[in-house]
């Protein structure tokens, strides 16, 4: 029995570790070979040598090392058998006959192992890449999860997933698209589209149970950005606008069924997020170079911050949405200003901003349950109802459902006590 | 070092945004010009050129040795080849940036694709 179970602890070290250290082999394979497709092969091969060895003999001191001198030598043999990789092998010339046994080659977790990281990761989010294909490359090669755990985080086949990255990969190889870091003048455009990666993983992962891991590998990409560039604000923003969403998870269903801002117990809050959160806003503020992710850090930093929704800064909370909305102009953050702005002046108000940019949001969910919530208050039951109804028709999870169609019951549930006295 | 086919396009018989007057005319040339001699200097630039639309295309088949020729372009769509560059750049991010110049300077999109082979057949294939 305890050999089970120790045998059962060691497997699930074993696959944490593999998570942890596959996005840095592959980078630094893909470094040493150029070659993105050989680099996966040779650092899967030296998963299942390691997964026999480690299991027997206990996980080594440094495992990435260990996975990536294997992976490496593993690769360099097949390249001798193949014609093709004769050349390649010439081509790397010294590096390669200088063979080490695993483990002894010095692979420090903050030498050029993370800087090969940073490297993929900007090639993985190339803009010359759509949208669907970076999130999925990512996912696969820093992420280290399996076709078939991607294609289930985007609802899609394991097969469509497999041909999505092999033709991004093909792109990345015949386009040929740099592995590197780029230089200064295109790093702020660069780093977005990086950003923007992470958060829309982050957000794949929201409120949908069965995707809550694909939150917590948004947050560990996050973190490494923030190590791997720590003189970008807006990396630690995002950081901490997805610690500080975060925080909020445990709180935001009760019983698969969505609990607002308002109605939430705020004692279930995460208060190590929080604080994390905090701190990170707090040196953003320090440092005075806002941008997109600082600021609605910012703003979930004020939510945060009340012990009650009646004691939120809602002219805190509006200033910084027209700071937002002022370096990004968008419909939704319109939408959540004219939500703060309720909070303050009242429904009327807050209507009369949300019929403003109601056209430019016709298919959002929110916008019709923000209506909806906000013609309630107004006393408008039907429009409320029917707000509501076209808010149930767009939502995308169980939870936005559920929450929805109580509010629709209710509506109705008043709308017979009223006729009916 | 790899190669790149940089190509505008005709959209129904004419270039999107081409100049009317012949003020713009002068203007354009002037900043096409400049975009030449810029990739001349650096050693991007290796051919390039403005075609004349499909209508003064023909397709030749082979037809097992009896050819047949098509008045018009092989493809039936809106859209055709305006002109192109074929340019040298290190990676990706260099020629993307050509692309950009090439956008501002003719005031159209640029396709950007890389060339899988370039040169006599000959000297590469052996390489495939």
């Amino acid at each position: 029995m305890t050999r089970t179970v120790a045998a059962h602890q060691a497997a699930t070290d074993v696959e944490r570790v593999f998570r942890e250290v596959y996005g840095q082999a592959v980078a630094t394979l893909v470094r040493v070979f150029g070659d993105i497709t050989l680099a996966e092969d040779a650092v899967q091969d030296a998963f299942v040598v390691a997964s026999d060895r480690w299991r027997s003999d206990g996980i080594p001191p440094n495992p990435a090392g260990w996975i990536i001198t294997t992976a490496r030598n593993r690769a360099i043999d097949d390249l001798r058998r193949s014609a093709r990789g004769r050349e390649l092998h010439e081509l790397l010339g010294a590096e390669a006959s200088t063979l080490r046994n695993p483990g002894d080659h010095d692979w420090g977790e903050d030498g050029p192992v993370s800087d090969d990281q940073l490297r993929l990761i900007f090639t993985c989010c190339h803009p010359a890449l759509r949208t669907e294909h970076q999130v999925a490359l990512t996912l696969r090669l820093l992420g280290g999860l399996s076709v078939d755990e991607v294609a289930r985080s985007f609802l899609v086949s394991e097969s469509a997933m497999a041909k999505r990255l092999v033709r991004a990969k093909y792109k990345i190889r015949a386009a040929n698209i740099p592995y590197r870091v780029p230089a200064d003048a295109d790093l702020p455009d660069r780093l977005r589209s990086v950003l923007s990666v992470v958060y829309l993983i982050y957000n794949t992962g929201a409120d949908d149970p069965e995707r809550a891991s694909l939150r917590s590998e948004a947050i560990r990409l996050g973190r490494a950005l923030v190590e791997l560039m720590p003189d970008e604000p807006e990396a630690a923003g995002l950081l901490a606008l997805m610690v500080l969403s975060e925080s909020r998870v445990p709180a935001r269903t009760a019983e698969g069924t969505l609990v607002l801002l308002g109605d939430q117990d705020r004692a279930q809050w995460d208060r190590t997020m929080i604080d994390e959160g905090h701190a990170i806003v707090r040196a953003c503020l320090r440092r005075d170079r806002p941008g997109p992710f600082q600021l609605q850090a910012a703003i979930q930093a004020v939510h945060c911050n009340a012990d009650s929704f009646e004691a939120t800064d809602w002219p805190q909370i509006v200033a910084l949405y027209d700071h937002l909305f002022s370096v990004m102009p968008t419909p939704v953050v319109a939408l959540n200003r004219a939500i703060a702005i309720g909070e303050i002046e009242g429904p009327g108000a807050a209507l009369t901003a949300l019929d403003a940019i109601g056209p430019d949001l016709d298919d959002y969910h929110l916008m019709h349950a923000a209506r909806g919530a906000t013609l309630r208050r107004l006393g408008q039951r039907d429009t409320a109802k029917a707000a509501y109804e076209r808010a149930a028709h767009l939502a995308a999870t169980e939870a936005d459902r559920r929450f929805l169609a109580v509010q629709i019951e209710e509506l109705a549930e008043e709308e017979a006590f009223f006729r009916h006295r | 070092m790899s190669q790149y086919l940089l190509s505008t396009y005709f959209v129904e018989g004419a270039v999107e945004g081409t100049p009317s007057t012949p003020e713009e005319m002068q203007t354009f040339m002037g900043r096409v010009i400049a975009l030449e001699a810029e990739m001349d200097e650096s050693d991007a630039f290796v051919f390039g050129g403005a075609l004349h639309g499909p209508d003064a295309a023909t397709v030749v088949s082979s037809n097992d040795g009896d050819p047949v020729m098509t008045d018009g372009p092989f493809v039936e769509s809106k859209e055709h080849i305006g002109g192109f560059y074929i340019i040298n750049a290190d990676d990706l991010d260099a020629a993307l940036a050509w692309a950009r110049k090439t956008a501002e300077a003719t005031n159209h999109p640029i396709e950007v694709r890389p060339f899988r082979a370039t040169g006599r057949v000959e000297d590469w294939h052996g390489e495939a």
